[in-house]
């Protein structure tokens, strides 16, 4: 005898349970925590260098968890800002999930979220996977260079429409990639209508300040 | 790379079916249905590819996996309406093209059902296999 057993659950329920309750605790901390997400290469780690500089030369408490697949390099390059950085390595994971963030939460020397204004999650550089995984942010952000190509966000749909803002880097290097920035924002806007759209340099500074005021603005509705 | 989040995704549906298994002790199970999104980013493909590694050596061995794809549905504030988009390049009501930021369905990734033969008919008293069934 065969019979049917209705189940009816997220398959990654687990995960967006914890991520729920990731959630709670920031929201108990009054921070604002973002989840970056690009491909490798975009300048996810530049860009939140110059974010974590700005925002400490502003007063503002900032920490950061970094995830890549091998190596602390990146977060021994943002630790230089002078904000607390963890390395997270996923060892050949393709995403952050919600459980590796609850764990390099615990017993991280210094840092209680009820003491940080804002707190980043820089993903593993891809574009797919991490789309999937709730980490209980408050603001997904995608992130695009000049270099990759006006249709991304036609090829990765659901990244860009899961996202809250997207950030256009490497804005200093547009003219000489032939950038064809309408059709950039064209495409994004297409994906997800009526997004907040950043366009940055991380070299040069450029679009930092409406960056900044949209994180402060954010921190005040959501942290 | 994305065949990892394909297999870590099935390697869930695995752990979750098997956790529901424990109320049915003697079952096998024939068959377990998905309902994927089409803005889940998982390659049913891949899915597939992934189900019989995935499966070996658990009680869901030798099953059969069903994916149903469901498409992207957007609330049209225009349209005051539910209206369902045919690919996912363009998020626009398809009545009056104007863009909609406000979904509705899509995103899912669900176990549905799963589908057991109950073997307490196989089995005697002591609990013993009188034979297999074909």
């Amino acid at each position: 005898m065969t019979r049917i057993v209705e189940l009816r659950q997220g398959i990654l329920k687990k995960n967006d349970e914890l991520a729920r309750g990731l959630r709670a605790r920031y929201a108990a901390g009054g921070v604002l925590v973002l989840n970056l997400v690009s491909s490798p290469g975009t300048g996810k780690t530049a860009f939140l260098e110059r974010t974590l500089r700005e925002l400490k030369a502003r007063g503002s408490r900032v920490a950061a968890l970094v995830g890549d697949l091998e190596t602390d390099n990146d977060a021994r390059r943002l630790a230089a800002s002078g904000a607390p950085v963890r390395q997270i390595n996923t060892h050949g994971i393709c995403h952050l999930d919600a459980e590796m963030i609850d764990r390099h939460l615990a017993g991280w020397e210094g840092v209680e979220l009820g003491g940080l204004d804002y707190l980043f999650i820089e993903n593993v550089g891809n574009l797919v996977c991490p789309s999937s995984y709730d980490l209980g942010e408050g603001i997904r952000v995608a992130l695009l260079s000049v270099t990759e190509g006006e249709d991304k966000p036609l090829k990765y749909p659901t990244l860009f429409n899961s996202a809250d803002a997207a950030v256009i880097t490497k804005m200093d290097i547009a003219e000489p990639c032939g950038f064809d920035r309408d059709l950039a924002l064209r495409n994004i806007n297409e994906i997800r209508p009526g997004i907040r759209i950043f366009e940055t340099s991380s070299k040069t500074g450029a679009g930092m300040d409406a960056w900044l005021a949209y994180l402060a603005e954010e921190r005040t509705i959501k942290g | 790379m994305v065949f990892m989040h394909e297999l870590s995704i099935v390697a869930s549906v695995v752990e979750s079916v098997t956790e529901s298994l424990e109320a049915y002790p003697h079952a096998r199970v024939v068959e377990v249905r998905l309902r994927v999104g089409a803005l889940a980013s998982v390659v049913v493909d891949s899915l597939e590819f992934c189900w019989g590694l995935a499966t070996e050596g658990t009680p869901l061995e030798g099953s059969r996996l069903v994916v149903m794809t469901l498409p992207v549905v957007m609330h049209c504030a225009a349209c005051a309406a539910d209206v369902e988009l045919e690919g996912v390049q363009s998020f626009r009501c398809p009545r009056c093209d104007e863009p909609c930021s406000d979904l509705r369905q899509g995103r899912e990734l669900d176990i549905e059902s799963f589908e057991i033969e109950d073997g307490a008919e196989t089995e005697n008293s002591a609990g013993e296999k009188i034979e297999d069934r074909a």
